[in-house]
C-alpha cells in the first residue's frame, strides 16, 4: 500500500501522518511537496495532514486548495482513489470542493484540544470497514475552526445520502449538543463524498495509533484501510 | 481601477467573533446589537470600464475570495 502525504507550508501534522502510516502500519509512505505537480506513481491513499497551511490566510485551507499538487489529488479522487483529510486536511478538501460545507470558527471562539468520542455512522467505507456502525472510538481533536456548517437544504441532503461518517458523542455513544465540542451542525465530526472515497474529519485518528505514545482509539480506521487494500 | 470587495458572513451563519465583540462593547456600556465581522479586500484591477472591472472582481470572488457556503460579497469600483 502506497500513501502520499502532501506537505504545505504550515502543515504541522504531516509527521504524525507519516509516523502512523509508515512506522506504525508499515505502509510505504511518501511526503509530497505542495509544488509537485504529480502524486507518486501508484498512490493508493492521499493523506492530507493537519496544520495551518499558508498560515490560514484568507480562510483555513483556501490557499492550499489551489496548490499545484491539489490538481492531481482531484484527479486521483475522480479516478476513485482514496483521500483522507484530517483537521486542516478536512478544511482543504471543503475549500477544494471535494467535500461539501465549510468549517467555521468554534462556537466558543477557543482553540480546543481534547479527547473526544466519535460514533461510527458509516461502517461500509474503506476508511471504516473494520469497524461497526454505532461503534464508539476515542481520538483527540486540536482545532479552532471545526464548526461544520452547511446550508439547511444541503445538510438535509447530506444526512439523507448517509454522508455523515462520524458524529461526536458521549463515551456511551449518545448524541446531543452537550457532546459537540465546537458547535458543528448535527454534531458532525467527519463526512464522506457521494462515491465514498473522499473522507474529511476534524479529529486526529493518526495521533492515536501508537501504544508507545498513548491510547490507540484511531487504530480502527487504519485497520480498515489495510483491509480495504488487502482485498484489492 | 481601485476596487473594494467587502466579504460578509451570510445572514443566519453564526458569527462567534461578532458575538464576542458585541459582548466587549456591552462591557463598555455601549448599546449595540447584531455585530457582524467581515473582511475588506482592496485592489487595483487594470481596465477603464467599471462594468468590466467589476465583472473581473466578481470572477475573483467566485474563484477564491468568497466561500459561498458561508459568505457573500459586495463589490465597489471606486
Amino acid at each position: 500500500m502506497r500513501v502520499a502525504v502532501p506537505v504545505f507550508p504550515g502543515s504541522n501534522c504531516d509527521h504524525d501522518a507519516l509516523h502512523a502510516c509508515g512506522t506504525v502500519m508499515g505502509w510505504e509512505t511518501i511526503p509530497v511537496w505542495h509544488q509537485d505537480p504529480r502524486l507518486p506513481e501508484g498512490t493508493d491513499l492521499v493523506f492530507i495532514p493537519g496544520g495551518f497551511s499558508y498560515g490560514d490566510y484568507l480562510r483555513c485551507g483556501a490557499i492550499a486548495a489551489l496548490a499545484p499538487i491539489m490538481a492531481d489529488v482531484k484527479r486521483h479522487a475522480d479516478n476513485g482513489g482514496l483521500v483522507l483529510g484530517v483537521c486542516n486536511g478536512f478544511q482543504i478538501l471543503c475549500e477544494a470542493q471535494l467535500l461539501p460545507g465549510a468549517l467555521l470558527r468554534n462556537e466558543s471562539l477557543r482553540f480546543i484540544h481534547a479527547d473526544v468520542h466519535l460514533r461510527v455512522e458509516r461502517a461500509d467505507l474503506p476508511f471504516t470497514r473494520a469497524m461497526k456502525a454505532g461503534e464508539v472510538f476515542r481520538v483527540p481533536i486540536a482545532h479552532a475552526e471545526g464548526n461544520f456548517t452547511l446550508d439547511p437544504a444541503e445538510l438535509t441532503d447530506l444526512e439523507a445520502r448517509g454522508g455523515v461518517a462520524f458524529r461526536y458523542c458521549s463515551a456511551q455513544g449518545e448524541i446531543g449538543a452537550d457532546h459537540v465540542p465546537n458547535g458543528a451542525m448535527n454534531g458532525i465530526a467527519g463526512i464522506v463524498n457521494v462515491r465514498g472515497n473522499v473522507l474529511g474529519m476534524m479529529p486526529h485518528p493518526e495521533r492515536a495509533v501508537d501504544p508507545k505514545l498513548g491510547p490507540t482509539g484511531g487504530m480502527g480506521m487504519f485497520r480498515s484501510l489495510e483491509a480495504a487494500f488487502s482485498k484489492v | 481601477m481601485k476596487v473594494r470587495v467587502s466579504v460578509q458572513l451570510k445572514p443566519g451563519i453564526l458569527d462567534p467573533q461578532g458575538k464576542a465583540v458585541e459582548q466587549g462593547l456591552h462591557g463598555f456600556a455601549f448599546e449595540v446589537e447584531h455585530v457582524r465581522i467581515g473582511r475588506l479586500i482592496e485592489m487595483d484591477i487594470p481596465g477603464a470600464d467599471p462594468a468590466e472591472v467589476k465583472a473581473k472582481a466578481q470572477a475573483m470572488c467566485d474563484k477564491l475570495l468568497v466561500n459561498p457556503v458561508m459568505e457573500k460579497a459586495s463589490i465597489e469600483v471606486l
